[in-house]
């Protein structure tokens, strides 16, 4: 599509373009300038701001923060999924006392933002801080991941239950024999984009206490001693979260080529609007 | 219920600062996201790759961290001297902006390429095509993922008040303070976002059936 939206530029609109590319960069280079140059002004590229990154000690005090938050990513990660299934199941569920519960706590926990059910587990239940973290990613990230499931059995063409039923499956043979399959091929990169999210929310650990990458990245950025390098030390946890979700995300770029290529699933996934809004919008359709 | 009755004034203003700050927020947002959204796919390279490395660099990271580098890290830089608030709505456009660019080019994306054409036909500039013919369609394809994210803003408004703007994510400490229940509280709370959340939610399947361009 972009490619249609401008002609092949002749002679007079590519000197039009370099003009723009010229004046663009120009506006993006000032920018940039400017912030270096504040940087600078406040120090940032003087040996004592950067002194910190040498010690050994400072060194493994951020490595204790990086693995924490890894911990409640992880464990955060399987308890939503679990959450994810079951709550998929139970929507789906042909008994009402089962799915309509089921819909009234998927729909409440994705309403509600999720650093308020992290207070809540916190201030309001004495959970402690990794638990309140890691329950508020399941609770929240479950009920999106449970509708990213159910969307995904739901895209399996009816056919292809109605043929299995044909058969004399029964309903449970019916799911994991055919619906499942085709469905968790195709929501694979839905699935890995979900927990994107999850990496990146793990960092509201921070604003209750929980000693992960950012909280530790703020007490060493007010250590006086080390000359309070709040600023180089926001620059490489930044650095630290950018690679990590970039890896997350570039798996999931592979399970979308592995999943079209393998081309055994006939269930039809709206990429469009889901893969890329929700792979971070850290939310899904409410 | 006690709770809710006896600090009506608390939850008021706290979640007028929530709305304003939503607001604000909302429309910074959805400017700026266009705005890169039509540099991704402009003629002119360097703003590509501007456009993309902005994308990427804001899609992963945390909200918390653009909002923790505008508490902490941003007076440093002494540049201009803005009140918490302001901060945490910049925080806000810059990290919103980035999904609402990523939303509004899938949505040019299906813009049947006939359309581009046609207007190329007509003698149409980049900018003329992209204004007039793509994106008013764009948008109206979008509108339900483009209303997710700004849904997504509205919860992610509270991650201010971990960095001292009072709005609806804070009440819990003034409660506390006064010996309330913090549970109760923070239910009353998540009862207000379910309220705020749900007309948007009404309004997006409405402009999501008024608003689908006939294909």
């Amino acid at each position: 599509m972009t490619a249609v939206l401008f002609d092949v530029p002749g002679p007079r609109a590519r000197a039009r373009y370099r003009l723009a590319a010229v004046a663009g960069g120009l506006i993006v280079v000032a920018v940039l300038a400017f912030v270096l140059i504040r940087f600078a002004q406040s120090g940032l590229f003087t040996a004592e701001q950067w002194d910190w990154i040498t010690y050994e000690r400072i060194q493994l005090t951020l490595l204790y923060g990086l693995l924490a938050t890894l911990r409640a990513f992880a464990v955060g990660a399987v308890l939503a999924l679990t959450f994810g299934a079951l709550f998929a199941t139970a929507r789906l569920s042909d008994h009402a006392w089962i799915r309509n519960p089921a819909v009234a706590i998927v729909e409440f926990f994705r309403a509600v933002p999720l650093l308020i059910l992290m207070f809540l587990l916190y201030f309001g239940m004495g959970i402690s801080a990794f638990w309140a973290v890691v329950l508020g990613l399941m609770l929240y990230n479950g009920s999106v991941l449970a509708e990213i499931f159910r969307a995904g059995i739901l895209s399996v063409p009816r056919g292809q239950s109605e043929a299995a039923y044909g058969l004399g499956m029964r309903k449970t043979q019916v799911m994991t024999a055919v619906l499942l399959p085709q469905a968790l091929t195709a929501m694979l990169p839905t699935v890995i984009s979900q927990l994107v999210v999850l990496l990146k929310d793990t960092a509201l650990g921070f604003i209750i206490q929980y000693e992960e990458l950012l909280f530790v990245g703020r007490q060493l950025g007010s250590q006086l001693q080390l000359d309070a390098p709040i600023i180089p030390v926001a620059i490489v946890i930044a650095i630290i979260y950018i690679a990590m979700c970039m890896l997350l995300s570039l798996l999931a770029t592979r399970a979308e080529r592995w999943s079209r290529s393998r081309g055994r699933t006939s269930a039809q996934v709206a990429h469009a609007d889901v893969t890329d809004v929700e792979a971070g919008a850290g939310q899904a359709k409410v | 219920m006690n709770v809710l009755l006896e600090n009506l004034d608390l939850y008021g203003s706290a979640f007028l600062e929530t709305i304003r700050l939503f607001v604000i927020a909302a429309i910074g947002s959805l400017v700026l996201g266009t705005l890169l959204a039509a540099m991704r796919v402009s003629p002119v390279p360097v703003l590509r790759w501007f456009g993309a490395a902005y994308v990427n660099i804001f899609r992963n990271t945390p909200a918390t961290l653009v909002l923790f580098f505008f508490a902490f890290a941003y007076p440093r830089l002494e540049i201009l001297d803005l009140s918490f608030f302001s901060r945490a709505a910049t925080a806000l456009i810059l990290y919103t902006a980035a999904f609402v660019c990523e939303v509004v080019r899938s949505g040019i994306n299906t813009v049947p390429v006939g359309q581009a054409e046609a207007s190329r036909a007509l003698g149409f500039t980049f900018s003329l095509t992209l204004s007039q013919i793509i994106l008013p369609q764009a948008i109206r394809s979008v509108v339900p993922p483009l209303s997710s994210v700004e849904i997504a803003l509205l919860k992610n408004t509270t991650i201010a008040s971990g960095f001292s703007v009072f709005q609806a994510g804070g009440i819990y400490q003034t409660l506390n303070e006064q010996g309330y229940s913090t549970f109760i509280g923070l239910l009353w709370v998540a009862l207000g976002f379910l309220i705020l959340v749900t007309p948007l939610v009404l309004l997006q399947r409405r402009l999501e059936k008024r608003w689908s361009v006939a294909r």
